[in-house]
């Protein structure tokens, strides 16, 4: 018997990441990956659009995430409130956060319209604390919603990331994926 | 003056109101630790709800020791030893799932969900050698109370229900959170940090910390769920020793009891939702038991050694050295009908808001508890200081020593435990 593999929905004709709105949305992505190094949490912030989640899963499976208990799975409200809650001074752990330095690569364009890109890619961070470094390898998602006037007005509809280890114990982390 | 705390037998190491800094730094006491608590006492390994059906099963730990808790055909919940009778191999490698049995993935011995060994490839081999029949998992003693799941390594031990004790009427009041139905486990954080255990074993049941430590998550939240956190001042607010290291936390007294209710008390403003899609099929009472359990009870139960039963979720603890735990946060909630999905989806979120890695709470705890283990190193003879609320600790009309929720009392319960567990040998 032949063992049947599902595969993520790959198109017929893979698409190029030099299609230039790819090379818009994988801009967009280094942007935000530069961002959040930097903890510049309310510049990221606005990298979403009101609609926007941002999501680190514990199922790696899951698709839909209301069910189900997850890391983080952040609203337009809940993604406010944890940015200022990592920049206010009240919270110990992201006042002496993780110094964090990573790189997303890895590029597969999933879909391609004038509106909307969605990419997979994959992120490997590097966070360093107290003479330890720990390292966080993460698959992601982005959706992005291209906008008229340009790459400026470019947003993020959903991130999620899945978390090589997503199912065993991290360490409480002070900064974000 | 603070004296020291010399000397290195245990019993020397803990006093009524301080204990050594080197009870969290010295690898031999750690050693002694697993073998003199955690494979003697009762160990929590499962909730009920984990183990649906006949095969189903959980893996985990017991001290350092990998055990799977099954459900076998009689469905009988069994705590086997993860290791293969043959030349030892882990037997189960997943988390939890649904079996007929287990095989072994280096010679392929397979045995049943109670643990017996059933069948051998190329068995000529020990034809006039050996008997399967001598040759079961080996199994751990499993006991239960109201769903919570324990196995202990000593056969000897106390029966369970007389280890808990008193806890045992604080364990009816928490079950009391699934609002006539009973509860199930919904999912579960894990996150590490780089300490001792017995600083987070000490945590839950630490209110002095709660405002300073979680500014920020009470900055986050409603004014509601902010004020019935507020129990710094509060008088009402108690902590009470229950015996054999269990303590408990009440820090919404009014709600340590969710039977006791003269309706005073609005539903919180922020579960309107809630309240509307579920009064479309449950009657008005039913829906404001399970809405004004949403946040779980008012108390911290904290069993020595490992788990706590925590508000509205299972804080279960897991030494894996001298200087580092692993932690699960066990996020419960009402297994009652479909119309309920909207109540766990909500418990869910005021779970991740909370606790886990990327919480808005326990990402703050695991800061302060990695400061203690790395201040700790300086001075192993200067003592933890455990004396807050001594000179106001009297008895409940139980019986129970009883100070304010912000003294140290659960800790002093806990050490004293400690002390006498690990003293006996
Ligand atoms: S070690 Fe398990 S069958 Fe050989
Ligand atoms: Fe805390």
């Amino acid at each position: 018997m032949t063992e049947t593999v599902t595969e993520a929905a790959a198109p017929a004709v893979p698409i190029p990441t030099t299609d230039p709105r790819v090379v818009r949305t994988i801009e967009l992505i280094w942007r935000e990956a530069e961002l959040l190094d930097r903890k510049a949490y309310e510049a990221w912030d606005s990298l979403y659009t009101d609609d926007g989640f941002y999501v680190i899963p514990i199922d790696p499976e899951a698709e839909r995430f209301d069910d189900i208990l997850n890391m983080v799975y952040d609203d337009a409200r809940m993604r406010r409130m944890r940015v200022t809650r990592m920049t206010e001074g009240y919270a110990i752990a992201a006042v002496d956060a993780a110094r964090t330095v990573r790189t997303v690569s890895r590029f597969v364009p999933e879909s391609v319209s004038d509106d909307e890109v969605i990419v997979r890619s994959a992120q490997i961070l590097v966070a360093y604390k107290r003479e330890n470094h720990h390292l966080w390898a993460a698959d992601l998602v982005h959706r992005v919603r291209l906008s008229p006037d340009g790459p400026i007005g470019d947003r993020i509809v959903h991130k999620i990331v899945r978390l090589v280890d997503s199912e065993s114990a991290v360490p409480a982390a002070g900064f974000l994926l | 003056m603070i004296e020291n705390v010399m000397g290195s037998a245990p019993d020397e190491l803990v006093r009524e109101d301080r204990v050594a800094g080197r009870l969290y730094t010295d690898p031999e006491l750690f050693e002694l630790e697993m073998t003199r608590i955690f494979e003697r006492t009762w160990i929590w390994v499962a909730h009920e709800s984990e183990l649906p059906k006949a095969g189903s099963f959980k893996s985990t730990v017991v001290g350092r020791q990998p055990v799977i808790v099954t459900k076998d055909r009689k469905g009988v919940v069994r705590t086997l030893l993860n290791r293969c009778r043959h030349r030892g191999a882990s037997i189960c490698e997943k988390p939890s799932g649904q079996v007929n049995g287990f095989t072994c993935p280096y010679h392929a011995w397979s045995y049943g969900l109670d643990g017996s060994l059933r069948g051998i490839p190329y068995p000529d081999g020990y034809e006039g050698v050996m008997e399967k029949r001598d040759l079961s998992l080996g199994r751990l003693r499993t006991e239960s109370y109201r769903g919570m799941i324990f196995a202990t390594l000593d056969d000897d031990a106390e029966p369970l229900e007389e280890f808990l004790g008193d806890a045992r009427l604080w364990i009816d009041r928490f079950m009391k959170q699934g609002g006539g139905y009973p509860i199930k486990v919904l999912g579960r954080h894990q996150f590490s940090f780089r300490g001792n255990w017995k600083i987070q074993l000490e945590n839950t049941t630490d209110g002095y910390h709660f405002p300073i430590v979680h500014r920020s998550w009470m900055a986050s939240v409603d004014s509601e769920t902010a004020d019935m956190m507020s129990f710094m001042t509060d008088p009402t607010c108690t902590t009470h020793a229950l015996g054999h290291g269990h303590s408990v936390m009440q820090m919404v007294p009014e709600h340590s009891d969710l039977d006791l209710d003269d309706r005073s008390e609005p539903l919180q403003g922020r579960f309107d939702d809630v309240v509307a899609e579920l009064s479309r099929t449950l009657d008005a009472a039913q829906v404001r038991k399970v809405v004004r359990a949403m946040h779980g009870t008012g108390f911290n139960l904290n069993l020595f050694p490992n788990v706590s039963m925590s508000a509205a979720f299972f804080r279960v603890l897991r030494p894996v050295s001298v200087n580092e735990t692993r932690i699960e946060h066990v996020a419960i909630g009402p297994d009652g009908p479909p119309e309920l999905a909207v109540v766990n989806r909500e418990r869910l979120r005021i779970h991740e808001h909370f606790q886990g890695p990327f919480g808005f709470g326990t990402p703050d705890d695991a800061e302060g508890w990695d400061r203690v283990q790395r201040g700790a190193a300086a001075a192993p003879a200067m003592p933890i200081m455990v004396n807050r609320g001594l000179a106001r600790e009297k008895p409940s009309p139980e019986g129970w020593p009883t100070s304010h929720v912000t003294d140290e009392t659960g800790m002093r319960a806990a050490y004293a435990q400690w002390k006498a567990m690990m003293s006996d040998d």
